[in-house]
């Protein structure tokens, strides 16, 4: 009976390592298409680690968001990010308050300017994130974009 | 899903400005069918590829927190009046297109 259990054990104890395999290789293999996981880890500071492998980030003035200050329609909200630091390789815009922060990223070229307008969803009010690689390094600014229900306008 | 895209690209002093508007429902996952109460599956576009003379000058990733017909404005440098751009792009459920535009 003992050994029956044991050898059961064993058995469950396998599948789940073959699972649990099968499970790191996935997210991998995800990643160099689409990184799914960034787009669905909650917290900013975890999809930005997700996305880019570090989260720290240095506040930016050099960054400028355009936003509405108070959008209408939460479904289409313009967001606009530009940004006067040197050699940018990605914008990402992320959403503080959505159940997955992350909604878009941009990787640009050489020859791109650091500028990308866009249309997001924002679910209530929260503050947008834009994130800006350049050099190698993060940056990050921030602005308050207030979502009302009910289209009284505000 | 032929002509889902919308481009316009113009240039002005060196720099190239390309707005487009894809048409794609870009469902969440999230939303319920209000007449059946059951999920609308997750329906979203993944990647938007800009490339000028086969050169990649944007790769978008979007996730579904992207409006519904997305919309995406760049602006680069490098191209000439009446050089094409090609738009391509995939999503959550293996469906694509591409797009080709002139600069005016």
């Amino acid at each position: 009976m003992k050994r029956r259990t044991l050898l059961k054990g064993s058995l469950t104890a396998s599948v789940a390592g073959v699972a649990a395999a099968a499970g790191l290789l996935a997210p991998q293999m995800v990643l160099a298409a689409w990184p799914k996981a960034a787009f669905t880890v909650k917290g900013v500071d975890n999809a930005v680690k997700t996305l880019m492998g570090s989260n720290s980030m240095a506040d930016s003035g050099a960054i400028k968001i355009k936003a509405p200050a108070i959008a209408e329609n939460g479904a289409v909200v313009n967001i606009a990010v530009t940004t006067s630091l040197k050699n940018v390789s990605s914008i990402s815009i992320l959403v503080e308050k959505n159940a997955s922060p992350l909604t878009s990223s941009f990787n640009l070229s050489a020859v791109t300017v650091p500028f990308i307008k866009t249309r997001v969803k924002v679910a209530k009010t929260s503050s947008v994130i834009a994130v800006v690689k350049s050099g190698g390094k993060l940056f990050k600014a921030g602005r308050e974009v207030k979502v009302t229900i009910g289209g009284c306008g505000g | 899903m032929a002509n889902s895209i919308r481009p316009r690209a113009w240039v002005d002093s060196g720099v190239t400005t390309l707005k487009m508007i894809i048409s794609h429902p870009m469902e969440t996952g999230l939303r319920k069918d209000k007449a059946t109460g059951k999920k609308i599956p997750a329906h979203y576009i993944e990647s938007v590829i800009v490339k000028h003379n086969d050169k990649v000058v944007l790769d978008a990733l979007l996730g579904p927190a992207v409006s519904k017909n997305p919309f995406i404005q760049c602006k680069f440098k490098g191209a000439a009046k009446g050089d094409a751009l090609k738009i391509s792009w995939t999503d959550s459920k293996g469906g694509s297109d591409t797009g080709e535009v002139k600069i005016s």
